[in-house]
C-alpha cells in the first residue's frame, strides 16, 4: 500500500515520538516508518528526523541506500526535516568534519564555546536544551496558527548556517540569533522538535500533512537562486 | 530566551504511580497516563517517569505506560529506574521515551554511559547523581541513598559529562524529602563545574525554593514530586511564581 506519509527510518534515535505525533493530527492518514526506499519513494509526503552524530546520521543513510531516494523527496514532495533530518540537509557539518546531503548550500557549527554566556554574565550549557521562543522570518503556510515568538522544545548543540539568509523562515537566539527553520520550495525543517512542542507542534505538523506547496514554489537545487 | 524548566517526578511501580498524585477529579489516582495527561495540560515542560518497581518480572510494564502516554502526551519524555545494559536504553527508547536516566549502573559500569551515548546521542542519556555531604565534600551514593560510593560528586559529574551524559539529574540526599529546598551549594557547584544541564531534585517544599535552585543553585531545570502531586501547589502558579522573580518560564 502507498503511504500517505513515510517517517524515514535510518537507525538514527527515537521516531516512536515522530509517528505518534503525526498520526495525532493526521488520523486518517497511513503513516509509516520505514527504510524502504521504495515505500519512501511511493509516498505523498515525507518526514525525515533524525538525532545523533551527524558522520553515523550520514553513515547509516549510506548503509541503508537513502541518499538518493532522500534527495529526490527533498525535490519533488512536502518534505519536513526534523533535527539531524534538518542539519544533513546542508553541505558540511564541523560534527566529525562530516560531508553531508548538499540539498540546500551553507553549513552545520557547534555552539562556539566562548559565546556561551548570556546578558547577565552567566554561563549558557551545551546543548541548548529546552522550551525557547521561535521568531518567525517569513510567513509560511507551516507558521499558520502558530503564534510569533512561541516556544518550541529544542535538544542540540550545533546549529545550521544557510548560505542564503532567503531560505531562512524561523530563528531563535542562544545567546545570538541562530537559524531553527529553513523553507524553500517543497522543504521545511525545523532544528526544535514539534513532536515534542505540545499544542504548537502539533499545530505545525497538523500544517505540514495538509500543505500543498504551491505549483509557483519550485524545488531548490545547490545554486539556491530560484528559491523565491 | 531559553526557558528554565518544570520537571513532575513519578514514582512508578508495577504499572501504578505510587505517592498518589492529587488533581481535582482525578478519576484513578495511580493511572500514569491520566496523570501524565494532566501534567501535560497543566504547562509542565517535561515528565520524569521513575521506575521503583523491584522485581525484574514486571520492569516490562513501564514500556506499556510509556508507550500509553507517549501516544498522547506530546512533550519531553525521561525515564529511569533499573537501566542496566544499552538494551534497556533502546527498550525506553523505542517505547517512546525520549531520554533515560541511568543512576546506579552509571557507577557499577560507567562504561555505558559511554556506549549509550555514542549510540543513540548525548542528548537522550541523562545520569543521574544522588549525593551526600560528607565532612567538607559531597560523595555519590546508590541503591536510593544507602550505599556510599567514596567518589565525588563534582569529579563524578564531570567524567560523566566526558563520557557523553547530556543532562545531569542531581539528587541531594541530605535534602530529598524534607521539603527544606535544595542543597544550592550542591548544585552551583556541579553546575558551575560542567557544561551539559543541570536538573535540581531533592528537597522542595516551596515555590521560593524553586526561584532559589534557579538564581540561587544555576539549575537549568527543576524536579518535584510532592508539592505538585498533592496539589500543594500547581504547575502554572510555579511558573508564574518563577516569572515574578525575573525567571524565564515557559507560560
Amino acid at each position: 500500500m502507498k503511504a500517505d506519509i513515510a517517517v524515514i527510518d535510518y537507525g538514527m534515535g527515537n521516531l516512536r515520538s515522530v509517528s505518534k505525533a503525526i498520526e495525532h493530527v493526521a488520523p486518517a492518514a497511513s503513516v509509516v516508518v520505514t527504510s524502504d526506499p521504495a515505500i519512501i519513494a511511493e509516498a505523498g509526503r515525507v518526514v525525515f528526523p533524525g538525532q545523533g552524530a551527524a558522520p553515523d546520521c550520514m553513515r547509516e543513510i549510506d548503509a541503508r541506500g537513502l541518499r538518493q531516494v532522500i534527495i529526490d523527496a527533498a525535490h519533488s514532495k512536502p518534505f519536513l526535516g526534523i533535527c539531524m533530518g534538518m542539519q544533513v540537509l546542508f553541505e558540511h557539518s564541523e560534527e566529525g568534519d562530516t560531508a553531508c546531503l548538499g540539498i540546500l548550500p551553507g553549513t552545520v557549527q557547534h555552539f562556539p564555546h566562548e559565546a556561551m554566556v548570556d546578558a547577565a554574565g552567566n554561563k549558557l550549557k551545551v546543548p541548548h536544551m529546552g522550551w525557547n521562543n521561535v521568531h518567525q522570518a517569513a510567513p509560511h503556510p507551516l507558521w499558520v496558527g502558530i503564534e510569533e515568538g512561541a516556544r518550541f522544545y529544542f535538544v542540540h548543540s550545533y546549529f545550521v548556517q544557510p548560505t542564503s539568509p532567503d531560505v531562512i523562515a524561523g530563528f531563535s537566539h542562544y545567546p545570538f540569533p541562530f537559524t531553527c527553520a529553513v523553507a524553500t520550495g517543497n522543504i521545511f525543517a525545523v532544528q526544535f522538535h514539534p513532536e515534542k512542542s505540545q499544542n504548537d507542534g502539533l499545530t505545525l505538523l497538523g500544517n505540514f500533512v495538509t500543505w500543498n506547496p504551491g505549483a509557483s514554489e519550485t524545488a531548490c537545487d545547490m545554486s539556491g537562486a530560484a528559491c523565491a | 530566551m531559553l526557558a528554565k524548566r518544570i520537571i513532575p517526578c513519578l514514582d512508578v511501580t508495577h504499572g501504578r504511580v505510587v505517592k498518589g498524585v492529587n488533581f481535582v477529579e482525578l478519576k484513578d489516582a495511580g493511572d500514569p497516563v491520566e496523570i501524565a495527561r494532566r501534567y501535560n495540560e497543566a504547562g509542565a515542560d517535561e515528565l520524569t517517569f521513575l521506575d521503583i518497581t523491584a522485581s525484574s518480572d514486571d520492569r516490562d510494564l513501564i514500556l506499556h505506560i510509556i508507550e500509553a502516554v507517549a501516544a498522547e502526551v506530546f512533550i519531553p519524555l525521561t525515564v529511569g529506574g533499573g537501566v542496566r545494559e544499552v538494551g534497556d536504553v533502546q527498550r525506553l527508547l523505542n517505547a517512546g521515551a525520549d531520554k533515560v536516566s541511568i543512576n546506579t549502573s552509571a557507577v557499577m559500569n560507567p562504561q555505558l554511559v559511554k556506549d549509550a551515548s555514542d549510540r543513540y546521542g548525548s542528548q537522550c542519556i541523562v545520569v543521574a547523581i544522588d549525593a551526600k555531604r560528607v565532612g567538607d565534600h559531597w560523595e555519590v551514593f546508590t541503591h536510593g541513598g544507602r550505599k556510599t560510593t567514596g567518589l565525588d560528586a563534582i569529579d563524578w559529574a564531570k567524567k560523566m559529562e566526558s563520557l557523553g551524559a547530556g543532562e545531569l539529574l542531581l539528587t541531594s540526599m541530605d535534602r530529598d524529602g524534607t521539603k527544606s529546598g535544595f542543597d544550592l551549594e550542591l548544585t552551583r557547584r556541579i553546575s558551575d563545574a560542567v557544561d551539559i544541564p543541570i536538573i535540581a531534585s531533592g528537597g522542595v517544599g516551596n515555590l521560593q525554593h524553586l526561584v532559589d535552585g534557579v538564581k540561587e543553585g544555576r539549575a537549568d531545570a527543576v524536579l518535584a514530586a510532592s508539592i505538585f502531586h498533592f496539589g500543594e501547589y500547581g504547575i502554572d502558579e510555579a511558573k508564574k511564581y518563577m516569572k515574578q522573580h525575573g525567571i524565564e518560564v515557559r507560560l
